[in-house]
């Protein structure tokens, strides 16, 4: 069995209970749906992985979560995210921004997008700790240099008054971690923190995430395209396909047991290093590419890629259904292919 | 064994102050596939784009089928460039967007007036054919492809002109997983039938496996192990190959990666390390590390690599 890495508190209600969350964006072209009919929870200092590929929806999600849709083309057209007991597509903005602030914290892909080009490292964890925790100017400045030291960040008084172009890639996404962690919040939400960075410093910022995951206790939503990041990382796994969840289980089930044949297609595809006689194999492609979100697709989203495609999946649309213990997967098929 | 179709020696590629690139050597035979990896900073994309004189290398030699293309002028580089092409990372940059993908991969063609009329349009769709895509798709505009169709594109360019040499510059590593494993089919299949030689560089060991027949790893601008692909993921002899290979995160979950032994982060190349540019990261470094550059040693047939100590 998986030893689940975050603090879990059993028995308390999920942190994150999201139901029928549907996102809409408005275009030139008419309105997609990148996201729909999306469910899922996230335990208390639990790590759920959202995995999937470009258009699968899994930052949209992170967007819609946080209350930063791009607007006025997206907005939640349907379904509820309850954080901590409170309805975040109800929120007001400024309710939006208080959480933003102190209850969640995000790190993206790139660590510049966080960060302001014209201001020290050290003021802006200071200012983000002086609005949302009210905390004076000496003392927040004392607690920013004390944020820096716990992503180790090596002389974190010196670095302190460093601006971010003199950090390098993995420097910076420390000090935006330390950023989304000083007040505190209990969710983390991830989306591709390490993609950007090379293989060496990704290691060092995952071992970081694992360690302040158990030191303060947050849950996280790690959204990543890699399933060797999964693996390292989650408690839970949820795959993402065409903006919907296709399935869902403990990491060591998910990979243990595969039953979409969209996971299973995705794990064979990716080279491995740890494997013998890899050299000069051939890669098991999935053909075709991701649907086109403004076409709408009858029966399963994934049917025209998929190797064990019926003539059934073309047509009736696959339910999320558990197929024991708490492994959810959306294929007709599933059963069959499990056999 | 085939004859060496590109050797480049002592090659060394500096701008202003940035040592990019530090006295490189290698050879690749023909028809061999070379894989070149290193992490950002590490000057494999230097040595690509020096190899083609896409920049201009400082000193060393670059022999082509035994000419010595540093030498060439400007005009003698332009003709060679038929047999020595590139594929980059980002196609969409790489592909003009008010052209249309016939006029793209023609004006390849027509560069090197390779063909002309009905002749020259038979042969854009015999390409886009070979990569995968239709006689229709050359009426259309880049941006009306995803980005595996574009590399694709990248791909048929880059053949169009019948080169013998390819230097593949991340190709994949912009695409998703399931069209990287597409692309990197079709540069296999392409590369055994038409007998192309291909320096393929990445950050992905683990693409690199799945193409090369050897490896080369560098870091900040020096090479460190040079193996057969085997040899060097089975075996690697330089601590920071190994490193680098202890760095990938598995997709096994009940397999758990050894703690980290590698800390810190890449120095300067204006003013590396002075001896093993690797000693400031390095787990196993002592004194006499910072004192000589570590020669590139043959430790077994074939598998080189450049440390004292290991």
């Amino acid at each position: 069995m998986p030893i689940p890495r975050g603090a879990h508190a059993r028995g308390a209600s999920p942190l994150v209970v999201v139901r029928d969350l549907e996102v809409e964006f408005v275009t030139d072209g008419g309105s997609v749906t990148p996201v729909g009919g999306l469910s899922f929870h996230l335990e208390r200092g639990e790590t759920l992985a959202m995995v999937g590929e470009s258009g699968s929806g899994k930052s949209v999600t992170a967007l819609a979560l946080m209350g930063l849709l791009p607007r006025p083309a997206g907005r939640v057209a349907g379904g509820s995210i309850r954080f901590d007991g409170e309805d975040l597509a109800r929120c007001s903005a400024a309710d939006l921004r208080r959480l933003r602030g102190t209850g969640i914290g995000m790190v993206f892909q790139e660590p510049m997008t966080s960060l302001n080009p014209v201001l020290k490292v050290g003021e802006q964890i200071a200012e983000r700790l002086r609005t949302h925790a009210g905390l004076d100017r000496r003392r927040a400045a004392a607690r920013a240099v004390e944020m820096l030291e716990r992503v180790r960040i090596p002389e974190p008084q010196r670095r302190a008054l460093d601006y971010p172009h003199a950090l390098s890639g993995g420097m910076r996404q420390r000090v935006v971690i330390a950023m989304a962690l000083a007040c505190g919040p209990k969710l983390l939400i991830a989306d591709e923190p390490t993609t950007a960075l090379d293989v060496t410093i990704q290691a060092q910022i995952l071992e970081l995430l694992r360690n302040l995951q158990a030191e303060i206790g947050m849950a996280i939503l790690f959204i990543t395209h890699d399933l060797g990041v999964v693996a390292e990382m989650a408690d839970r796994v949820l795959v993402m396909y065409a903006g919907r969840a296709v399935e869902e289980a403990t990491v060591g089930e998910l990979f243990a047991h595969p039953r979409m044949p969209y996971t299973r297609a995705l794990l064979n595809s990716i080279p491995r290093v740890d494997r013998d006689g890899g050299t000069r194999r051939r890669l098991e492609a999935i053909d075709g590419q991701v649907p086109d979100p403004r076409v709408a697709l009858p029966g399963c989203a994934f049917h025209p890629r998929c190797a064990h495609a019926a003539a059934l999946c073309a047509t009736a649309a696959p339910e999320f259904e558990d197929s024991g213990m708490g492994h959810l997967v959306r294929c007709r098929r599933w059963r069959e292919l499990a056999a | 064994m085939s004859e060496m179709l590109l050797d480049v020696r002592n090659l060394r590629t500096h701008f202003k102050t940035v040592k990019a690139v530090e006295d490189v050597s290698f050879a690749i035979r023909t028809g061999e596939v070379v894989g070149l990896v290193g992490e950002s900073g590490s000057g494999k994309t230097t040595v690509g784009r020096s190899i083609l004189r896409l920049v201009e290398p400082t000193s060393g030699s670059v022999h082509f089928d035994g000419i010595d293309i540093t030498q060439l002028s400007a005009a003698a580089m332009r003709s060679r460039r038929k047999d020595m092409q590139i594929i980059f990372q980002d196609p969409y940059a790489s592909l003009n967007p008010r052209m249309t993908i016939g006029a793209i991969i023609g004006q390849a063609l027509d560069i090197h007036r390779l063909a002309l009329g009905n002749e020259r349009d038979a042969r854009v769709v015999e390409l886009l054919q070979r990569v995968g895509l239709s006689a229709d798709h050359r009426r259309r505009y880049p941006h009306e492809f995803s980005g595996g169709q574009r590399q694709r594109i990248g791909i048929a360019r880059a053949l169009a002109v019948g080169p013998r040499f390819i230097v593949a510059d991340e190709p994949v590593s912009a695409l998703d997983v399931s069209i990287q494993a597409q692309v990197i089919n079709l540069l296999k299949d392409l590369q055994a039938e038409l007998g192309l030689t291909v320096l393929f560089i990445a950050h992905d060991l683990g693409v690199v496996e799945y193409i090369s027949d050897r490896v080369i790893v560098m870091y900040l601008g020096r090479i460190m192990e040079m193996a057969p692909a085997d040899s060097l993921y089975r075996n690697p002899r330089h601590p920071y190959t190994q490193a680098l290979l202890a760095a990938i995160p598995v997709p096994d979950p009940t397999v758990r990666r050894p703690p980290l032994r590698l800390h810190g982060e890449l120095p300067s190349p204006i003013n590396p390390p002075s001896g093993c540019v690797f000693r400031t990261r390095c787990p196993v470094a002592t004194g006499e590390c910072a004192e000589r550059v570590p020669p590139l040693e043959e430790v077994s047939p074939q598998h080189f690599r450049a440390c004292i100590n290991s």
